[in-house]
């Protein structure tokens, strides 16, 4: 990473009370209060009442895909490629 | 080399079946390289394309049309975010995505190409670029690629406020006065060619759109997201009282659509080589803005990296 | 006061007149800063920090409108917040000097921000219990946006500050340079003594304001020039730096040309 790029940060929000936070992103801030704010600013364009999560993204290990089929050879363990939510259906109502 | 026929066997039958694939499935390099190319080429075209109408914001004629302007802008900044975000799931860092487009190596949609000299064209814009983009997109939110999608389903639901604005600005324009009348129509005359060639080459002249189509990364071919744009926007024309620029264009009962006028190819091929009025203007100024930039993100790092050893400092001496 | 720069400018006002001054004086200060910040959109730092400021600019706008409705009606008339806008020149404008200077680069406009942000909090904060009923349910709204504000240019004085030797020195001179258009937001103004049982006077807030600067410039490891420097006045009266003219210019070019238009 060269001095002037910032790093990656995995976001979930929780939308209202009652539901889990849920991976909606990324974004690209130097220290977490900034990745906070970025997240309120890009990512609920400030709805009220959301609680907001940020994650280094180099700090999340992902499970490999399913060994016994081959579809899912890992092709690569970087992290990077990438924090997985297998199948979370998109859930526009509450976005 | 024989197992790797059968797993592209098997990703084919994956798609097939209208799985997402996620990114540390297996997948080709190929659509790996495919979806890099065009998801970041998609970002790019979110990012340029705030110039032309950021152009207009501080001169916006009523602070209503200023607001809603700066918010439609600061959403395709959005765009380009949740794209490059999407891209990066793919190993692709923001960084080198960047510097393709700045070396010219990466492109964007060509219609931010043409400049925006009048207050008409915000509303042209909306009405017609971001209408041309959604017949796009839709089809994108049931891409295969999971992240794509999902950036696509959040996308999609902000560009609809965009059609509707650009189409409110234009209406205002038609149904003012006299000079507003003629500053639309004037627009849609520059217009309404660059956006048919926003769905890109004829589909004989169109090389990757069958292994996209058949990867389900693509579910339109090129041509028929332009007919299917003619057909929903001539209504939406002539609602207003303006005339689409193309005397070929006549409704056709038998195949019913619209039939219309041959693009100019030669001109959309050589805005995509460079030539456009503005392709130097729109690069320059994201070098611009980048390398003036340079010294605030590395202040920031550096401000980060203190914190963070102060913090352990901290830790330490507890 | 008389012989200086300031000769010939109004100091008598009915209560009326002054609580429109008021109005102005918010309001102005608002578009004025949100049209410079809105200049920043497609050419931030960063794509994050483009966002960012954007929604900042459009806070500003946003609290402008609501301020030249009231305004509007106050005036009475076919005024409205467009003709308010649009149709007054530099010498009606009434915005401090300092959300007129130029945005340079993000360190200028960080501390420009800085100022006027700390400012706008405690002066809102304090509007949400003065007994303008109409400036009390815009403070109310306003002060989430400001708090925001007001913690994102601060932290951005501390990364710059506290950041590189080079982000250090440029910030430190953003920090000289815009200082002497700091005094004038807390300066006295015969409007504040014809409304004193109704609304605050901005010199109320000068020492939470020079408390605060002074604590983040300390985190930033940034100097803070002494706040008995010289400093400019005139924007509260309709005497503008140069910029102004340019800001206004550009602004109310499109509906000065198509005057009889509506957009
Ligand atoms: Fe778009
Ligand atoms: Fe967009
Ligand atoms: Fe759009």
């Amino acid at each position: 990473m060269s001095e002037s790029n910032w790093k990656l940060w995995e976001v979930f929000l929780r939308s209202k009370n009652g539901l889990s936070h849920k991976h909606v992103g990324s974004l690209h801030a130097a220290d977490a209060d900034m990745a906070i704010k970025n997240a309120r600013d890009v990512y609920t364009r400030r709805s009220e009442g959301i609680s907001i999560w940020v994650v280094p993204s180099e700090e999340i290990t992902a499970s490999s895909p399913d060994e016994k089929d081959p579809l899912f050879t890992p092709s690569d363990d970087k992290v990077y490629r990438h924090p997985t939510f297998y199948d979370i259906p998109d859930d526009v109502e509450h976005m | 080399m024989g197992t790797n026929v059968s797993l592209e066997d098997k990703f084919q039958a994956f798609v097939d079946a209208e799985n997402k694939v996620e990114p540390k499935d297996w997948m080709p390099e190929k659509y790996r390289k495919t979806l890099i190319r065009q998801i970041s080429q998609h970002a790019h075209s979110e990012i340029i394309g705030m110039q032309p109408e950021a152009n207009w914001i501080t001169r916006a004629p009523s602070l209503r049309a200023k607001l809603i302007l700066l918010a439609k802008v600061q959403d395709e900044a959005g765009h380009g975010l949740y794209l490059y975000s999407a891209a990066e799931t793919l190993g692709e860092p923001r960084e080198k995505m960047i510097a393709d487009l700045q070396s010219g190596k990466a492109k964007y949609s060509s219609i931010f190409n043409y400049p925006t000299p009048s207050w008409a064209d915000m509303g042209t814009i909306g009405w017609l670029v971001d209408g041309a983009a959604i017949q796009n997109q839709v089809m994108l939110t049931r891409t295969s690629y999971g992240p794509y999608a999902r950036a696509m389903v959040k996308i999609c639901k902000e560009e609809s406020f965009h059609q509707r604005q650009g189409y409110e600005v234009v209406m205002k324009l038609a149904q003012g006065t006299p000079e507003q009348k003629a500053m639309a129509q004037e627009s849609l005359n520059r217009w309404w060619w660059p956006s048919l060639m926003m769905f890109g080459p004829s589909d004989d002249n169109s090389p990757n759109s069958e292994q996209s189509m058949k990867w389900k990364i693509k579910r339109k071919s090129n041509d028929t997201l332009r007919q299917e744009f003619v057909d929903k926007t001539v209504p939406q024309a002539e609602y207003l009282g303006l005339s689409i620029p193309d005397p070929d264009l006549k409704w056709n009962e038998e195949r019913g659509h619209y039939d219309f006028g041959e693009i100019n190819w030669a001109e959309f091929y050589d805005v995509i080589k460079g030539n456009g009025p503005c392709n130097k203007e729109r690069i320059a100024h994201h070098v611009k803005a980048h390398e003036e930039g340079a010294w605030v993100r590395e202040a920031a790092n550096a401000y980060a990296k203190k914190q963070a050893a102060r913090k352990e400092g901290d830790a330490s001496a507890a | 006061m008389a012989g200086g720069w300031l000769n010939g400018v109004k100091r008598d006002f009915t209560k009326e007149e002054a609580l429109k001054e008021y109005f102005y004086f918010l309001a102005d200060d608002s578009l004025v800063l949100g049209q410079q910040l809105s200049k920043w959109c497609s050419n931030g730092p960063v794509l994050e920090q483009d966002i960012a400021i954007i929604n900042t600019a459009l806070d500003h706008i946003g609290r402008a409108r609501l301020l030249y409705q009231e305004l509007a009606r106050l005036e009475g008339g076919d005024a409205t917040e467009d003709t308010l806008a649009y149709f007054r020149d530099h010498l009606q404008y009434r915005n401090a000097l300092l959300v007129e200077q130029p945005n340079g680069h993000w360190g200028d406009s960080v501390v420009r921000s800085f100022f006027i942000d700390t400012f706008n909090f405690y002066l809102y904060d304090a509007l949400r219990s003065c007994n303008n009923e109409a400036l009390r349910g815009i403070a109310e709204k306003a002060i989430k946006e400001i708090a925001y504000q007001a913690q994102w240019s601060a932290e951005w004085v501390v990364r710059l500050g506290d950041g590189t030797e080079e982000s250090h020195a440029k910030v430190q001179k953003s920090i000289d340079d815009l200082w002497m258009w700091s005094g004038e937001l807390f300066e006295e103004h015969p409007i504040f003594e014809v409304l004193k049982d109704d609304l605050p006077a901005f010199s109320s807030f000068k020492d939470h304001w020079v408390k605060k600067v002074a604590e983040v410039l300390k985190m930033a490891t940034l100097v803070m020039p002494s706040p008995e420097l010289w400093m400019q006045t005139g924007g509260r009266y309709g005497i503008h730096s140069a910029q102004l003219g340019y800001i206004l210019g550009e602004m109310q070019s499109l509906a000065r040309t198509y005057p009889d238009a509506t957009w």
